[in-house]
């Protein structure tokens, strides 16, 4: 085995985990994020990260890369210019969308109008028409492609997109629009929305297309450079991105489908969740990644992470496998405020962000945010480890002084009440992912990371009913262990859209073993071994009128056992556990996934040295701070002396590098064998 | 003779003091339930009314039965003071008669489910949901037909009665109502899924409940009331004047010739009280435009408009109502007398949000919004499918369109999109695959948003082409009066349908059109109006004027609206604009009007069958009987 270095670019901080894989033992490190060019802070973080563990940049095997690049060039709309050629009689399909407006009764009022992805003065129509059935209703008009293509040429797009009404059905029309672009586009990247993603309603396809189309010079542009960067260094690994759906994927497929890492970032984080709870055996785990101006939150089942077939970013809804992280806009940026005509406490979603940042931080911030509510309860002790980075406490105090005064209440009641409240929108966001979707999470542990998490961990979990609270090992980088640690993946989709009663197993086999081929192939391409490949189907089922799809893992197996209907039985299971009923109806086979694996690693934490249950050998000081409406005596602890089987009764902070841990009065902390923080009601 | 409500534990609820975070923590907690009740319809729901469209709408309650989150407002208060009979643990009502609940719902479509929420033998709270079912039976497909006369033809009506009595099911009860309705399946499906919906926000606050403690749980519902009472109380000070205004705009037509039918509301403030007052309304319709508004309905319309327009942060529940009272005339438009229909409803009910827009923003011109897509148009397209191969198969679509939202203060109005929360148009892949009809064109329609500083959105122009035989019917409005524009702005386009025959030939089609058979390779252009412009078109910039033509959603004839003279290019020239812009400022001479609807009724009637193709509608008379039983 050898090294794999996993690295994810944050807007702050870009974090470093360098895992030996024949000892377990890893390496971290964190350096400032270099927006300009990221590759910059990535390169400052791999020499020093190598320093640290003695080695040569050439010795690692993997760079495992977790990005933001191809969502934030969706929200600040950095993507290209796609040109849009679409069915004649559809011009606006970007500009009407789903005609949805948010924000209830009167929303329309408030809502800012929203620019399509591929403006409209690009968008072209021609003629030709596939019904829904796939057959040429009317045949394409190539001097007309031809003359449409040149105006989207003398726009000066730089990238096509070509979706077709039907094109999911028959992707012929689009096949040879796209031969034609060649020709007349020469070197403009084109893109396929039946090669994108073949599925039924026009509006996503289409969206997700250009969305494709749209970061793919983003993305290729950021790979080469990083490639041709680490080269320099003398690094001749495999480079590998993170998938939205927390799989590895090559860096050339990204560069051709990046639509699929548009949720790279949150994506790290649940993957090395996943990593943890394996090691320290817990395998139902809800996640609570707490960063500057929002908390992401996922389910993990069985060390299975749930997923769902929409990326949502920013407005976009785009149609892409993505873990199912639900983001509330609640951090410790947050700010608090106080309307003056209701009087109420709120929290967020509004930030103080990274500039000015919380009072606290002294950096010119004013407004009162969930960070300095930390800070005034004595949650965030001011000398944090290392002693840079003093916090301003007096200046917290007065921000949050202003709240108090606004409710009629007292300083800490008021610092506590933020707390309370951003707690709770943490609350809802994992009900939202629990307990709406069947789950009970007394049967889950919470497992808080990010900078922030392991302050609120032990909170949330007593809102939650779920024990233990888990603090992990490297909570501040736990994206880049995920980054480091997960595998390849791989999926491909079909619409099926046929009622199961109409639907012979065998055809439905053909079809999933012709997908199944089509992954794995792309696998080997990629340079997997064809022993290391496992492949496996799922099948969305409704019963027949609904929306909404359950989707289902089968194996080839289950369909030759016990044909459609063993997989009918497990939809109404589930359906039943969704939503406490079964209905009559027939059941109609609506898409089907085949997905194509690499080799689950087997990558072992390094243990911690047994202690005696005693941690005082990692006390740092005594402490005070304000818990259950009184001042406490606390202690606080570094981490990095704990040893394996330490007890620590709370009230408790215990500090590393880059996050503090918050033990609570009633609730007591264990240090499991390699190194987590398990926290349990005492 | 009020409800009885039968409790196993006497003992009255505690009020208890409630700390500013415990209250605020309940609101988020109750604000998450009811999302959990939307999430859960939508994917349970069969119907494309509801599945797709979003058309349903819950409420949670307090235990004296005011709404503390929801949209439309409690009908609780009301239906308890007529139910007769008892309310226990283990019952749930059904009912969908608007007579039956002071207009709660208001038409026959909507079924609505009501949950008393009980716990340890007390009752703690009311979670409800109403959605549209697409049939119900009665004289036509859709169950809302525009010519009729009576609430006996438009579907089974179901008066308040227990689909659960004391936890035990009425499967009799079910069996009688889906024995009436052409599409029993999508009806079962989306019961069961308001059913489902309810029963997950009970569950919530119990668990609420149970967290904080009975007594904390139901004093904060108390204090969130007081509290929504003390911030409208605020508002409506500061933005309501004691000196009455008042707004009128107008139904175009009933379906059966007449129209259009003035809506009337005066607004002033005495004290603390807002009234809001609808003399001057037409009186009812013979024909279906009725809509029965209930009074705590358009309360929380007011509110949540004034909210929305001047203060967004706050969250409204019922707390404000007493701050409010509302007249409406009896025999009115807007509360008809039994057995009057209301299936058409839908026309005044949109129409009323653009009258409180149009009274809010009168002594405040910089928070008033042109007048909009008020209205939820509809398709009705139903028969056996005659293609090869699909056995004569009886297939029913309703769909609902989209428009142009207006001119706003924030700026121009989408196009082709919704102003109901929720709603999303239904993809017309789908369409295809499920129904025997080809979408040729799905598009915003170009200069149909009225031109402002801030454009009005753009009606769409949708073409099904019917690859079977069958029956359409259309439901639209706003074809005869247009929308209007604000503060210099202009009106938006009307609306317009055209059947282009298969052989060639088109014509122009009503927009209350009932029963009207189509055949196999016929096209129905389906075009929806634009909003309201905001402001002085003028002093739009004309680069965005030329962009917008490149775009499409402006011709170089409707740039000269905004006084800007450009080619099909979009090239602007300047020059030109210059003088035209000049010269239309000289014309139009002093200030521009708060309010632009166009040239007047006499002028739209002596224009009618010249600019729309059809008839003017013929002044209504209202006969002296009452309608006929």
């Amino acid at each position: 085995m050898g090294y794999r270095l996993g690295v994810d670019v944050g807007g702050t901080f870009t974090d470093l985990l360098l895992f030996d894989t024949d000892s377990g033992a890893f390496w971290r490190h964190k350096t400032p994020s270099t927006p300009h060019d990221s590759s910059e802070g990535i390169l400052n973080g791999v020499t020093a990260i190598c320093a640290k563990a003695g080695i040569a940049a050439g010795a690692i095997d993997y760079f495992l890369h977790g990005t933001t690049v191809a969502t934030n060039a969706v929200l600040e709309g950095k993507g290209a210019r796609v040109g849009l050629v679409t069915t004649e009689g559809y011009r606006d399909i970007m500009q009407i969308a789903r005609s949805y407006v948010p924000g209830g009764l009167a929303g329309w009022i408030i809502w800012p109008k929203p620019q399509p992805l591929a403006a409209l003065e690009d968008t072209v129509t021609v003629k030709g028409r596939m019904d829904a059935q796939g057959q040429e209703v009317r045949p394409l008009d190539e001097a007309d492609v031809r003359a449409q293509l040149a105006v989207l040429k003398a726009q000066g797009v730089e990238a096509v997109t070509v979706s077709l009404i039907n094109a999911y059905a028959n992707g012929a029309h689009e096949a040879r629009i796209g031969a034609i672009a060649a020709e007349e586009l020469p070197g403009v990247p084109v893109s396929l929305s039946h090669e994108v993603l073949p599925e039924m309603q026009e509006y996503e396809r289409t969206l997700t297309t250009v969305a494709n189309a749209s970061v793919r010079p983003v993305v290729g542009k950021y790979v080469s450079n990083l490639r041709n960067r680490l080269a320099a260094e003398g690094m001749t690994g495999k480079l590998s991105l993170l998938r939205s759906d927390g799989g590895l994927m090559s860096a050339q497929k990204a560069e051709e489908h990046p639509v699929s890492i548009l949720m790279s970032g949150p994506a790290g984080g649940v993957t090395g969740a996943i990593w943890v709870g394996r090691n320290a055996g817990i395998r139902n785990i809800l996640t609570l990644d707490v960063g500057g101006t929002s908390t992401d939150v996922a389910l993990i089942e069985n060390l299975e992470p749930r997923r769902q077939r929409t990326t949502e970013v920013g407005h976009l809804s785009v149609r892409a496998s993505a873990l199912d992280v639900k983001t509330v806009g609640a951090g410790g940026g947050s700010i608090a405020y106080v309307p003056a005509l209701t009087r109420a406490l709120r929290v967020g979603p509004q930030s103080a962000g990274a500039v000015p940042g919380p009072v606290a931080y002294g950096k010119g911030g004013t407004a009162p945010t969930v960070t300095d509510a930390n800070v005034v309860l004595g949650y965030l002790p001011e000398n944090l480890l290392g002693g840079t980075f003093q916090l301003d406490r007096e200046g917290a105090k007065a921000a949050v002084q202003t709240i108090a005064d606004a409710l009629g209440i007292g300083l800490m009641e008021a610092a506590r009440g933020i707390i309370d409240i951003v707690n709770e929108n943490m609350f809802g966001a994992l009900r939202m992912i629990s307990v709406q979707q069947g789950y009970d999470p007394r049967d889950f542990a919470l497992m808080g990371f990010g900078g922030a998490g392991p302050l609120h961990v032990n909170a949330v979990a007593r809102l939650m009913g779920s024990w233990p609270a888990v603090s992990p090992v490297s909570p501040g980088v736990l994206c880049a262990l995920g980054d480091a640690t997960t595998r390849m993946r791989t999926e491909t989709a079909r619409s099926w859209s046929r009622l199961a009663r109409e639907t012979a197993p065998e055809d439905l086999l053909a079809v999933l073993d012709e997908m199944a081929a089509h992954v794995r192939a792309e696998l080997l391409a990629d340079g997997v071994p064809e022993s290391e490949i496992a492949t496996s189907f799922e099948v969305d089922v409704r019963y027949a009128g609904q929306a909404f799809e359950v989707p289902l893992s089968i194996t080839a197996q289950i369909l030759a056992d016990d044909g459609i209907a063993g997989v009918l039985a497990r939809f109404d299971e589930e359906h039943k556990r969704l939503f406490t009923f079964n209905m009559d109806t027939p059941h109609e086979i609506v898409n089907l996934r085949a997905v194509a694996l690499g080799r689950a690693l087997d990558l072992p934490a390094a243990e911690l040295e047994q202690g005696n249950g005693d941690p005082s050998a990692a006390k740092v000081r005594d402490h005070v701070l304000w818990m259950d409406g009184a001042e406490q005596a606390a202690v606080i602890y570094d981490r990095a002396r704990l040893k394996a089987g330490d007890v620590i009764p709370g009230p408790a902070i215990v500090c590393e590098m880059d996050s503090t841990t918050l033990i609570e009065t009633g609730c007591v902390a264990t240090v499991d064998k390699v190194g987590n923080i398990l926290i349990n009601l005492a | 003779m009020p409800a009885q409500i039968v409790q196993t534990n006497p003992k009255p609820f505690a009020k208890v003091a409630i700390d500013p975070v415990t209250l605020d923590i309940i609101e988020n907690a109750l604000r998450n339930a009811r999302v959990e009740m939307d999430a859960t319809l939508v994917r349970t729901a069969m119907s494309p009314g509801i599945r797709e469209q979003g058309d349903a709408f819950p409420l949670i309650a307090d235990h004296t039965g005011k709404m503390i989150v929801g949209q439309f407002g409690s009908f609780i208060g009301g239906f308890l003071a007529n139910y007769d009979g008892t309310l226990e643990e283990g019952d749930m009502i059904f009912l969908s008669d608007p007579y039956s609940v002071d207009g709660a719902i208001s038409h026959s479509n909507d079924w609505l489910v009501l949950l008393p929420v009980f716990k340890d033998g007390r009752l703690i709270a009311y979670t409800s949901m109403f959605g549209h079912q697409s049939d119900i039976g009665g004289k036509v497909v859709g169950s809302m037909p525009i010519n009729a006369h009576s609430i006996y033809e438009e579907g089974v009506r179901i008066p308040p009665v227990k689909i659960w009595r004391k936890g035990e099911y009425n499967a009799d009860l079910m069996k009688l109502v889906m024995h009436q309705t052409r599409k029993p399946d999508w009806c079962a499906a989306d019961l069961n899924a308001l059913i489902a919906s309810c029963r997950v926000a009970a569950r919530r606050v119990i668990e609420m409940a149970e967290r904080f403690g009975d007594d904390v749980y139901v004093s904060a519902t108390q204090e969130l009331l007081a509290r929504n009472h003390r911030a409208m109380k605020t508002l409506l000070g500061q933005a309501v004047s004691e000196e009455p205004v008042s707004f009128e705009d107008y139904i175009c037509d009933d379906g059966m010739g007449f129209g259009p039918y003035r809506i009337r509301c005066t607004m002033w403030r005495e004290g603390e009280t807002v009234v809001l007052d609808f003399d001057g309304t037409d009186p009812q319709s013979a024909a279906s435009i009725n809509f029965y508004l209930n009074e705590n309905m358009f309360k929380m319309f007011f509110g949540i408009y004034m909210i929305m327009v001047f203060d967004p942060q706050i969250l409204f529940n019922d707390g404000f109502y007493d701050l409010i009272d509302v007249r409406i005339p009896e025999g009115s438009l807007l509360k008809p007398r039994f057995p009057a229909a209301l299936s058409g409803r839908t026309h005044a009910l949109g129409r009323i949000f653009d009258i409180l827009g149009g009274l809010l923003g009168q002594k405040t011109p910089e928070f008033l919004n042109a007048a909009g897509f008020s209205s939820s148009p509809h398709l009705f397209y139903a028969g056996n499918d005659t293609r090869p191969g699909k056995g004569q198969a009886w297939f029913q679509l309703f769909q609902i369109g989209f428009g142009g939202i207006p001119g706003r203060p924030l700026g121009d109005g989408p196009d082709g999109h919704s102003l109901w929360p929720g709603f999303t148009n239904v993809p017309n892949e789908f369409l295809e695959r499920y129904f025997p009809m080809m979408i040729e064109r799905y598009s915003t329609e170009p200069d149909s948003g009225g031109a402002g500083l801030h454009r009005g959105g753009n009606g769409i122009h949708m073409t099904y082409r019917f690859l079977s035989a069958g029956t359409i019917a259309i439901h639209d409005d706003r074809w005869f009066v247009p929308p209007w524009g604000v503060n210099g702005g202009d009106p938006g386009k009307r609306a317009r349908k055209i059947l282009e025959k298969a052989d060639g030939t088109t014509q122009i089609v009503g927009n209350k059109v009932e029963d009207l058979a189509v055949e196999a390779g016929d096209q129905l252009h389906f075009i929806t109006w634009g909003g309201g412009g905001w402001g002085d078109p003028l002093e739009r910039d004309p680069a965005l004027v030329g962009k917008e033509i490149v775009q499409g959603l402006v011709t170089p004839q409707g740039a000269r609206a905004y006084g800007v003279v450009a080619d099909a290019r979009g090239e602007v020239d300047e020059a030109a604009t210059q003088a035209l812009r000049a010269d239309m400022r000289a014309q139009r001479g002093g200030a521009l009007p708060v309010f632009n609807t166009g040239p007047g009724l006499d002028a739209l009637r002596a224009a009618c069958q010249a600019e729309t193709g059809l008839p003017a509608p013929i002044p209504p008379v209202w006969p002296q009987a009452e309608a006929a039983e």
